[in-house]
């Protein structure tokens, strides 16, 4: 009998699926024969790239509303803020503050909305933001296929079609780019180590960190074991569920504008997609779940993910010759890892 | 029981309807061949709308998971135009591998969403994610031999569309095909769609179809007497799988290509939507519902291309049809608990 809870300790979810992703991603890598140099490059970039993006869904996970996957909503609205400067032609630093406080004002107003909605809906919130994801997209192509152009006038011409219509497929931000990666660059042998934008993905770990561990976060804990208990303790938790919706969808802006600026090439309609379904996988490849999750979940869980996403389509081509092959594992670990989080806690719950 | 009242989603599509056939009437479009063509829609989509039936009626929800049946229908029409059957041979052959595929696929996804009462659809979801991309190793890696559906270079892997015309390419949509005048009503096809809607009729009055509805409606008392809850919802997602398989056997017959790879994934939201322009409120959901659902929405579907073509940008065709099929499942999903209460 303690042997059996001994087992269970040593294999519960938090530990076997990091513990899957490294024996496959080593695999993986052996087979890629790429570099380790080439590949811990690869994955710090992603690291800083996608931090904050990842870090943005664990309060609401924390307050029992599941994976956020409307954060995608907020990189829409940090993406809706850089085409509107761009389109008003505001350069420099003003340019760059005004992309920031227009992104982080769209996020909070969506927010508030969404916030709203999920109350509705409680214990079906992932199912609602995922559909308010493919909508907002719709509305998003919407406004600058159609819109950019014929209701809103645009004074940069430079981004619009030929057609006079619509906003071109990409966005060059090469005045942007690299801004603040570039900060702080340690090279070490060829390993290049991006140290301040390390330590702004850390900070921004702390601030949540932190952030759960005042008053707020003791009432979003509180929320997330039981609305019931919450609400007798006097909490009002349908204002707190919309506060944490406010605060993971400014942060998903502020992690859109992160990995656009690192990318430096902005695709108007595509760059948002999966980045709701990458971080979600990514934070539960870190050993998180539906009902609980922390900042060393989504730090270990992106090194463990991405290190996979890069070596599986040339470890595809080496195995089968045939990238695509590798291609479609990777999908199939993006969104098999998500099921099989949703099949486990379920099962958990039951028990 | 029946409650009849027209809901904000009947009466937006409804408007938008009268809107779309004002605008053809308006740039003189025929709108005889847009009637016939619309019949054909129904029937091409509609055998895909009925197939959430079952599964709505469980209690099991939107069956987000519908890829999975799709994958299976699609893996029995690959088989038959692997061995180059034509005509009704063929179109029926793929029938008859289809059903015993998509029943085992049934089966597991039944047994994993018995697992997660109550989070059926996102979970769904996600196992249709994952199938797409699984199903995209068999569809590279099988060993078909028939030329015509491998990728003309290289001679591995399924092309992503295989064209169905010397094969059994609308055999039913010209089956006893009936002109009058300019109309044309494609009978054999109808009938088809007949058929199933009978089948789904005459189930649901058996034994087993009234366990799956009274487990719908009432789990707990349903159990109490004496109903086994997971063997009836199993039964249901089987049914609702093989139904989404025959669906797109149907579907491609009618399109003309058989279409793999991710392909499966555009192909559940209009179908979920259509039964909810229906009046279903995503728990019971009668036949008539998914036919008059699948209906409006192929029409408006079919409307939009030739006007948004003459008066829009083309790419907005697309997004409006996202955007209304999207509205739709959100506004379903929002105003679902309230009205189940009330009945």
């Amino acid at each position: 009998m303690r042997l059996r809870q001994r087992a269970e300790q040593l294999f519960n979810i938090e530990h076997i699926v990091p513990v899957v992703f490294l024996f496959l991603s080593f695999f993986a890598w052996q087979v890629s024969g790429l570099t380790g140099t080439f590949v811990f490059n690869q994955v710090l970039t992603r690291f800083i790239r996608d931090g904050i993006l990842v870090l943005s869904l664990i309060i609401p996970v924390v307050a029992g509303m599941g994976l956020n996957f409307a954060i995608i909503v907020g990189a829409m609205s940090a993406q809706a803020a850089l085409l509107f400067v761009i389109s008003c032609q505001v350069a420099g630093l003003g340019g760059i503050l005004s992309v920031i406080f227009l992104s982080i004002s769209l996020s909070v107003v969506l927010g508030f909305a969404i916030g709203h909605v999920l109350n509705r809906v409680k214990g079906k919130e992932m199912i609602v933001t995922i559909i308010i994801g493919f909508l907002a997209n719709s509305v998003y192509q919407l406004v600058f296929l159609a819109g950019f152009g014929t209701i809103i006038p645009v004074a940069n011409k430079e981004i619009i079609l030929s057609r006079g219509i619509g906003v071109r497929n990409a966005v060059d931000l090469s005045m942007y780019r690299n801004t603040i990666d570039k900060f702080w660059l340690l090279k070490i042998e060829g390993l290049e180590i991006p140290l301040f934008m390390i330590l702004v993905v850390l900070l921004f770990g702390g601030m949540i960190y932190y952030l759960l561990h005042t008053r707020f976060g003791r009432e979003v804990k509180a929320a997330g074991s039981g609305s019931e208990k919450a609400e007798v303790a006097g909490i009002n938790v349908n204002l707190l569920r919309i506060k944490v919706i406010i605060l993971s969808m400014v942060l998903a802006a502020l992690g859109q504008l992160v990995y656009l600026q690192n990318i430096g090439m902005f695709d108007v309609y595509t760059a948002h997609m999966n980045a709701d379904i990458f971080s979600c996988a990514a934070l539960l490849a870190g050993g998180a779940s539906i009902k609980s999750a922390k900042i060393r979940h989504a730090l270990i869980g992106i090194f463990l993910f991405h290190t996979l996403f890069i070596v599986s389509p040339q470890a595809g081509q080496n195995l089968f010759h045939n990238a695509a092959l590798g291609e479609y594992f990777r999908s199939f670990v993006a969104y098999g890892t998500i099921a099989f989080a949703l099949i486990i806690n379920v099962k958990r719950e039951n028990m | 029981m029946k409650n009849f009242s027209i809901k904000p989603p009947q009466v937006i599509i409804l408007i938008f309807l009268i809107v779309l056939i004002g605008l053809a009437y308006v740039l003189q479009m025929d709108l005889i061949v847009l009637f016939n063509e619309s019949l054909i829609k129904l029937v091409m989509n509609g055998v895909l709308v009925l197939s959430l039936i079952p599964m709505l009626n469980a209690g099991a929800g939107m069956n987000f998971g519908l890829p999975v049946g799709i994958t299976g229908g699609l893996v029995g029409l690959c088989i038959a135009v692997n061995f180059r059957l034509t005509g009704f041979s063929g179109f029926f052959m793929s029938l008859l591998l289809s059903v015993p595929i998509c029943g085992m696929l049934g089966w597991l996804y039944g047994l994993i969403l018995n697992r997660v009462k109550g989070r059926e659809e996102i979970a769904g979801t996600f196992i249709g994610f994952s199938v797409i991309p699984l199903m995209n190793y068999f569809w590279t890696l099988a060993p078909f031999q028939n030329r015509q559906m491998l990728y003309p270079i290289g001679g591995q892997g399924l092309r992503p569309k295989i064209s169905l015309e010397p094969y059994f390419y609308n055999v039913l949509d010209q089956f006893c095909l009936i002109k009058i005048g300019g109309i044309e009503i494609p009978l054999g096809l109808l009938a088809f769609y007949g058929l199933i809607c009978l089948f789904l009729y005459l189930f649901f009055r058996s034994k087993v179809g009234r366990a799956i509805i009274a487990t719908g409606e009432n789990e707990a008392f349903s159990k109490l007497s004496g109903i086994d809850i997971a063997g009836i919802r199993l039964i249901a997602v089987i049914l609702s799988t093989i139904l989404a398989g025959i669906g797109i056997c149907v579907y491609s017959q009618s399109y003309g290509f058989i279409q793999l790879y991710d392909e499966p994934l555009s192909m559940y939201f209009p179908a979920i939507s259509a039964v909810l322009i229906g009046g279903s409120t995503g728990r019971r959901t009668y036949i008539f519902e998914a036919v008059l659902g699948a209906y409006l929405l192929q029409t408006i579907y079919l409307l939009t291309v030739p006007i948004a073509n003459q008066i829009l940008i083309p790419e907005v065709t697309e997004i409006l049809r996202t955007l209304i099929t999207y509205s739709i499942i959100l506004y379903a999903l929002l105003y679902r608990d309230k009205r189940g209460i009330v009945h």
